[in-house]
């Protein structure tokens, strides 16, 4: 039993983290918006250039060969700065699948550097976010997994409330050439790519929620009203460590999450449930507050948290809705084993 | 106590609903805050029910109005919302402004000012907000000198609703220079086309532009736009405040209309949610309800000659609270919907409810955040120790 993050897994996130900060700088969020482009190259460039996007490839094809735990704290420091880019949807679940679908070697390879991207159309989510900018989707039909060149397809357009979002229905035609796994291995793969997209919303939401608290606990610093600083008074101190509470204790929860998934235990999915039901809760109410926190600063288009409260509100319900989760939970709670000795698994129960 | 309606409130009821039916636009209207085209659409819509004189029922006949009752003001409302009549494109003016001016301004200003709001002809904006007066009103700087007949106007106002469109401002202005605080406050009235005023747009978090920032620059205007006594600014605007919080601004119908929308997209879609979010719906319908029923019994008590005392503070934060609640319950049903714009190919039923949502988040700031009204309530109501 050893539930801390190793040295260089929290080197790797902690660098990339700084990186994604000073990239994704107000600045630079507003001058993107702005300019409608979907993808800033420079900040792409930099994130391929720490080799992110391969995170969790397979090392023959350039990537790095790690696992889901390896890249958790960096999906959370995505959520933290509200990564426009997709390399969460990227490297945490495309790859996956394509490498575990068996991909061809070439688009591996070029995925896997991040000179091309890929996005994943699951059944649990009605768009493709991203889809525009990749250069080939996996999609479901069936069960089954196919690969199909985002040229092939109709992209049909969603307006999103998150300015940094781009959805799209996809219109597209399954054929036996697109196909790479059938429909008998693709039960599994659509289930772990499930679980893959919901750990990796729920680490971003953790990481939104704390960017939400910190920059209410600047602004409550700063701002004075009767003669004193805002966050001097209990409401606001109060107000904002109930939402440092949610976040605490959603944080294990979402760190053992991918743990569980690492290791392919057989309570990773309940585990992952729980993890995006918390963080999406904690998410919302810190976003929430940190809007009511900066008064009607907080209502306005120039302060920045509104980005962080709109990409909490499209995680929410996007890689499995809370009900979708809840039942998961209650599955785990109503048929599987109980008791202070079944957080864990046991050797025996994984099958 | 006998909770039904008398037959003259029924056929009154008949009566408004009648008009409504024969008069609400068939489509909505652009938004007032998008454009001035939506602006002006919606003081249409104004000169229409003035028409009808249903600008504002309980005002006297000589201003436009009907003279009525505030249970029958209730029942006006209940038609109101249950016909998807368009926002109150003046609600400052005819839910805070004119009730202020009722009981503190002179003959000749509710004659000048009031039948043109019930005409839709002046919209106002309320000034009272600064950068550095939020929460700490007593805090504002703006002020109004003295020059012959004339008040000179200088400051800097911020927050002011429809102000990028609206007519006319009420405005609070230090009167006195040497004053602090509480005192040497006074209620200016002024036009935003007034030569030293100058209103910029601020997005709000949807890209609208619904409130505004006012700069004075030596404004010139009237000493007979003050409204009430120098020096009783203060008291006007805990009058006001008490008005819109207690009764006018958010009328019981508004909640109720929206927990029965709640209600149907529930039962379309009742198929994909789980039963955490059948409670919330009933959550929702039971706190519109319990809402209607409070402010039944504020204006029966205001009728029997009662006044608005700090529990309207507890009806800001109820109604604030419900309606964040009631639409993060839509969003909920919703699902991936929900972060849909109204404009998407796939929108479905999305029908406003997220705009709805992110503008029930203002609820617990404007007109009094909820931490204040939370101290007034201990403070006053419960006669806690001030901290
Ligand atoms: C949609 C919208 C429309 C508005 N329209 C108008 C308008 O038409 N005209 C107008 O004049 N103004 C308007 N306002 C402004 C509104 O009145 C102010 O936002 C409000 O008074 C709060 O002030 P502030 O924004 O400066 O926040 P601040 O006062 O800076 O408050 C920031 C935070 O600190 C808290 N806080 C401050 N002091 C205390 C305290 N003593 N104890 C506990 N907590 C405290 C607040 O509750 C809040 O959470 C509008 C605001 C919004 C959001």
């Amino acid at each position: 039993m050893d539930f801390t993050f190793s040295d260089e897994q929290r080197m790797m996130a902690e660098v990339a983290r700084d990186m994604l900060v000073t990239e994704c700088s107000s600045a630079a969020m507003r001058h993107q918006m702005k300019s409608g482009v979907a993808r800033d190259d420079v900040r792409w460039a930099k994130i391929c250039g720490m080799g992110l996007p391969g995170v969790l490839a397979l090392e023959a094809s350039g990537g790095l060969g790690l696992a889901e735990t390896d890249f958790v704290l960096i999906a959370e420091a995505c959520g933290y700065t509200a990564l426009p880019e997709p390399l969460v949807e990227h490297a945490g679940v495309a790859l996956p699948l394509l490498v575990e679908a068996g991909g061809e070697t070439s688009l591996l390879g070029r995925t896997t550097s991040g000179e091309a991207t890929i996005a994943v159309g699951h059944p649990a989510n009605p768009f493709v976010s991203e889809a525009d900018t990749a250069e080939a989707l996996l999609l479901a039909h069936r069960g089954e997994v196919h690969l199909v060149e985002t040229r092939n397809v109709g992209l049909v357009r969603q307006e999103s409330i998150d300015p940094f979002r781009r959805l799209f229905r996809v219109e597209w035609a399954p054929t036996s050439t697109t196909r790479i796994a059938p429909a008998a291995e693709g039960d599994v793969l659509w289930t772990r790519t499930l679980d893959r997209g919901a750990l990796f919303a729920a680490a971003q939401c953790l990481g939104l929620a704390q960017r939400a608290v910190d920059l209410a606990t600047d602004y409550a610093k700063e701002r004075q009203q009767f003669g004193k600083p805002i966050g001097s008074t209990q409401a606001i101190k109060h107000l904002l460590s109930t939402v440092q509470v949610k976040i605490e204790f959603a944080k294990p929860v979402v760190h053992a999450a991918a743990a569980e998934l690492s290791a392919r235990s057989a309570y990773a999915s309940p585990r992952i449930s729980q993890a995006k039901l918390a963080a999406s809760e904690a998410a919302d109410l810190a976003a929430r507050t940190a809007v009511q926190v900066h008064g009607a600063m907080g209502y306005s288009w120039e302060v920045d948290v509104h980005f962080f409260l709109k990409r909490s509100l499209a995680l929410t319900h996007t890689w499995g809705t809370p009900a979708f989760h809840r039942a998961r939970v209650a599955q785990r709670i109503f048929e599987g084993p109980l008791g202070p000795d079944h957080t864990f698994i046991r050797e025996s129960a994984n099958a | 106590m006998k909770l039904t309606y008398t037959p003259e409130q029924e056929a009154f009821r008949r009566e408004v609903r009648g008009w409504m039916e024969a008069h609400v636009p068939a489509k909505p209207l652009p938004s007032f805050d998008a454009s001035r085209e939506g602006f002006e659409a919606h003081r249409q819509w104004e000169r229409t029910l003035n028409s009808g004189r249903w600008g504002m029922v309980t005002w006297p006949e000589a201003y436009g109005g009907r003279a009525l009752d505030l249970i029958q003001w209730l029942i006006f409302e209940e038609e109101y919302y249950r016909a998807g009549a368009p926002l109150r494109v003046n609600q400052n003016g005819i839910f805070l402004l004119a009730p202020t001016m009722m009981e503190f301004g002179s003959a000749e200003q509710k004659a000048r000012f009031l039948p043109r709001m019930a005409a839709g002809d002046d919209i106002w904006a309320q000034a009272w907000s600064e950068p550095q007066a939020g929460s700490d009103l007593a805090g504002v700087r703006a002020s109004a000198t003295l020059d012959g007949d004339h008040y000179v106007l200088n400051g800097h106002k911020i927050w002011s609703s429809r102000a990028v469109f609206a007519d006319w401002a009420f405005g609070l202005f230090r009167t006195d220079p040497a004053s602090e605080r509480h005192k040497g406050l006074s209620l200016i009235l002024f036009p935003l086309s007034a030569e030293g005023v100058r209103v910029q747009a601020i997005p709000q978090i949807d890209g609208e532009t619904g409130f505004a920032e006012i700069f004075l620059e030596g404004a010139r205007i009237p000493v007979e736009n003050r409204l009430g006594e120098e020096g009783q600014g203060w008291a006007i605007c805990m009058a006001t405040a008490g008005f819109e919080r207690g009764l006018m601004l958010r009328s019981p119908a508004r909640y109720q209309v929206a927990a029965q929308k709640l209600v149907q997209l529930y039962r379309r879609h009742e198929n994909e949610v789980d039963p955490t979010v059948k409670a919330a719906v009933m959550q929702a319908w039971m706190d519109s309800e319990a809402y209607a029923l409070s402010i039944y019994a504020t204006a029966s008590r205001l009728m029997a000659g009662g006044k608005i005392g700090p529990e309207a503070s507890t009806n800001k934060i109820f109604w604030s609270e419900m309606d964040i609640a009631l639409h993060r319950t839509a969003l909920a049903i919703l699902g991936p919907r929900a972060e849909l714009l109204d404009t998407a190919p796939d929108a479905g039923d999305v029908d406003g409810w997220l705009g709805g949502y992110l503008f029930s988040l203002a609820g617990p700031i404007y007109a009094g955040t909820n931490e204040v009204q939370r101290n007034i309530i201990a403070e006053r109501m419960l006669g806690l120790p001030k901290g």
